[in-house]
């Protein structure tokens, strides 16, 4: 999906996620020249083998962490076309509040240069839904983004999400596994 | 620092509870890709000279998890275990795919080199540039989930505590031993994950008597630069799309072999190997698909064909079991070698013998053979305490607990089929050889040479450095795969031979990508593979010092390749002595080795091992080579 056709999200199924972390890869060859899994703008947690689950920024309509940034101007803002936070990093200050105004616990600090993290949506053509729609696991993908609330569920903490899923896999099993 | 590697070891010493840095030149990087060709150097280096007293399982032993140059960089990691093998008594270098090899790199380390005993049970922590030694009592006993389970609680349940706010915490990376290793059994795997397991060479009864629960790491730097970053990257591109091509080992892994080794090239062991041949269509690929996979795809970091799959076994006698789907060898060694045909039984003894802690294809060898002296009556109901039928997927996984807690049978078992054989060969007055499976210690892959059809060449146990190794076997060609100089290499470099591409000039590019060195595939076939052959041979001749092997008595097929095939279309068929003696003789001589094997003294001079020359010098009049 091209930029100019509107707004996009990532839209995402754990289920089918197979661990692989090729968008991690692929986020941080094209963000960071290098493999550098915790910069990466998305990040997929194992908690528990089996159940991965891709965390990435859902793009709130309310968008909490713009919100909470305390800095003026704000060090945060939406990327007009796409609807991605876009983050200042001159302006930053490293506060954290985005970190913890964020539902699902989103944005980090960049383990480099300790500012505010949060996926860019690559300006429109995602790299991690490439190589995830490439290894055809349709883990993640690119969706339009009609106006709504809808996406802001998707923004949850893992340690949380995990749980559920092991249920669901699992059944009652999933209590030695959580 | 040389590109591709992070520049530093971390040594520990158990003993004295001592964590240094260590590292090591250029030239030795070089010279000694590492992996397994770098393990070889260390643990020459270190214990050379005495190797023939030191106990696998003493505090003498070095534990070695160390990664190599493209660990990371080429796509899907793995990481290599190293040390004296307590199945072989010689080196065995042995890969285990997962996420530890990558935090290990972005936490500031090469690899780990793991000396001496700790008093107690304990695990090492180590995170960007700092490590410790921490108590694992409360680990230990614990099965793989629970392992991994409660180590992620308090890891990440730690960074909460600390606020480390800078981010939300995930899962460090985790190599670990199950009940198995704990109890030094010889058929004990290092594991990753649930399911990972670096199980050729028994290096899990190495930590176990390390009193070492678990290696545990958190990095959040990058992986080291490759020297030529714009052509890595093309190059991750190059590989990447040619795996992707591979749709067969995408969609099953190695999982269509659980039906078609047997049913069509015969070379699938079925009840301890007394038949390669099957034609059970219930336990073709698409049963295990419809019955027990919940995850099509399932990988490691950075893997394109993702070839492992997650099974469960929901209801039933059976149910609860959790794996990744038998891979083709688990398929054959816990499932046609114990006479189980059906997937939910073949994935309920791969769960069990996961949790434990064992290398599925060792402790499958020794379950397969237990079985078939309870078929012969050599061992009884009685001795057992139970009966042990083929196919009962239950009573093989009772015997699977009590190997792994050394209980009744269990504790004789627990020293692998060879010392098994011998001791209860011993006990019974009978030579029980004949039905042992193994080659110098170690089961033997589950790929049989009699009927000629499969890759193994009918040298390729016989004459392997690394014994029963079917990822890296003797007499193919130069760059034919799985070669014991091709994937050698993988194992050094340390990357996954599942990922290999062709032509593998292609994996050198990417290696020079990465090193900025200029070392080609003719160096490493004619000078570094042959180098770390040698070195392999030359302690494995050495052995000791609980068993020895005799080459003219030992780089052998096991008996049972020499009986002929009872069924299926290839019947009739067995390996042909004569041809082995010739082989063998073709193969030793293309290394520069003598007719026993023995690197000659020229051949090591060239390679620049005087020293083990020196060393092995007795053996030669030992076994009267002039």
């Amino acid at each position: 999906m091209s930029p100019d056709k509107g707004q996009i999200w990532i839209a995402r199924d754990f289920y089918n996620c197979s661990a692989c972390r090729r968008c991690e890869v692929a986020c941080t060859l094209f963000h960071e020249g290098k493999i550098w899994p915790e910069a990466s703008r998305i990040r997929v947690f194992m908690l528990i083998p089996t159940l991965e689950i891709p965390h990435l920024c859902s793009q709130c309509h309310d968008y909490p962490c713009i919100e909470s940034c305390p800095t003026k101007p704000k060090a945060l803002s939406v990327d007009k076309n796409t609807g991605a936070v876009l983050v200042n990093r001159e302006v930053c200050t490293s506060c954290r509040r985005c970190i913890t105004a964020c539902p699902g616990n989103v944005p980090f600090l960049h383990p480099g240069d300790k500012k505010a993290t949060i996926c860019d949506l690559c300006y429109g053509d995602p790299e991690c839904v490439k190589a995830c729609q490439e290894g055809r696991y349709n883990a993640l993908w690119t969706a339009s983004r009609p106006k709504g609330i809808s996406y802001k569920l998707y923004a949850r903490k893992p340690v949380d999400m995990v749980k559920e899923m092991a249920y669901r896999l699992y059944g009652d099993k999933a209590e030695e596994l959580i | 620092m040389e590109s591709g590697y992070a520049g530093k070891f971390l040594e520990v010493n158990l003993s004295d509870e001592k964590i240094v840095e260590t590292g090591f030149n250029e030239d030795v990087l070089k010279q000694f890709i590492g992996g397994r060709a770098l393990a070889c150097k260390i643990l020459w280096d270190r214990l050379g000279q005495r190797w023939e007293t030191v106990d696998p399982l003493g505090d003498e032993n070095i534990l070695l998890a160390l990664t190599g140059p493209m660990t990371g960089y080429y796509p899907g990691a793995r990481i290599c275990i190293s040390g004296k093998s307590p199945q072989s008594n010689g080196v065995v270098g042995s890969t285990v795919a997962g996420e530890f090899a990558i935090e290990l790199k972005c936490a500031g380390y090469d690899g780990v080199i793991v000396t001496g005993m700790a008093s107690s049970p304990v695990y090492v922590f180590m995170m960007d540039g700092k490590a410790e030694l921490r108590d694992a009592k409360h680990l230990w006993g614990k099965d793989g989930k629970q392992t991994i389970r409660l180590i992620n609680r308090e890891i990440v349940g730690e960074f909460e505590r600390k606020r480390l706010r800078d981010r939300m915490w995930r899962e460090p990376g985790i190599l670990y031993i199950g009940p198995a290793g704990e109890n030094k059994t010889r058929v004990a795997a290092v594991e990753e994950k649930w399911t990972h397991g670096a199980g050729y060479g028994g290096y899990g009864a190495v930590m176990g008597s390390k009193n070492l629960k678990a290696i545990v790491a958190k990095g959040t730097g990058p992986l080291p630069d490759p020297s030529d970053p714009v052509k890595t990257k093309a190059l991750i591109r190059r590989i990447v799309e040619y795996r992707l091509r591979e749709d067969d080992m995408r969609r099953w892994g190695t999982g269509f072999g659980g039906y078609v080794v047997g049913a069509d090239t015969s070379s699938e062991p079925i009840r301890n190997w007394q038949e390669e041949w099957h034609d059970r269509k219930e336990f073709g690929v698409d049963e295990f698909e419809r019955k027990v996979w919940l995850k099509r795809y399932w990988g490691d970091y950075g893997c394109p064909t993702t070839c492992l799959k997650v099974a469960c076994v929901r209801s039933g006698p059976l149910g609860g079991a959790i794996t990744d789907n038998p891979d083709y060898e688990l398929q054959a060694y816990l499932g046609t070698n114990l006479g189980i045909f059906e997937p939910e039984g073949n994935v309920y003894v791969s769960s069990v013998s996961d949790d434990l802690g064992f290398c599925g294809i060792q402790v499958g060898n020794l379950l397969g053979f237990l079985a078939e002296l309870y078929q012969r009556g050599i061992v009884t109901k009685e001795e057992l305490g139970f009966e042990l039928n083929w196919g009962d997927a239950k009573a093989f996984g009772r015997l699977a607990q009590m190997i792994a807690r050394r209980e009744g049978i269990g504790d004789i078992l627990a020293e692998g089929t060879y010392r098994a054989a011998l001791k209860i060969g011993k006990m019974k007055g009978i030579d029980l050889l004949k039905y042992a499976v193994q080659e110098k210690g170690m089961a033997i892959g589950a790929h049989g040479i009699r009927s000629g059809l499969d890759y193994p060449p009918i040298i390729a146990y016989a004459c392997n450095v690394q014994a029963g190794d079917h990822t890296s076997v003797s007499g193919m060609g130069l760059e034919e795969e799985p070669g014991e100089l091709a994937w050698g290499f993988m194992d050094s470099a340390v990357i996954c031979a599942f990922n290999s591409v062709k032509p593998l000039e292609t994996i050198w590019e990417f290696f020079r990508a990465i090193t900025g060195w200029s070392t080609t595939l003719e160096e490493w076939n004619t000078v570094l593979g042959p180098r770390m052959l040698s070195i392999q041979r030359a302690l494995l001749l050495i052995c000791g010092p609980d068993v020895f092997w005799d080459p003219r008595v030992d780089d052998e097929n096991p008996p049972r390749y020499y009986e002929p095939l009872p069924s299926g279309p290839e019947a009739g068929r067995a390996t042909d002595k004569a041809d082995v003696q010739k082989e063998k003789k073709k193969w030793f001589s293309q290394l520069g080795w003598d007719d026993l094997g023995i690197p000659t003294p020229e051949t090591l001079k060239k390679l620049g091992l005087e020293d083990v020359d020196k060393a092995i010098e007795p053996l030669r009049e030992r076994w009267k080579v002039i």
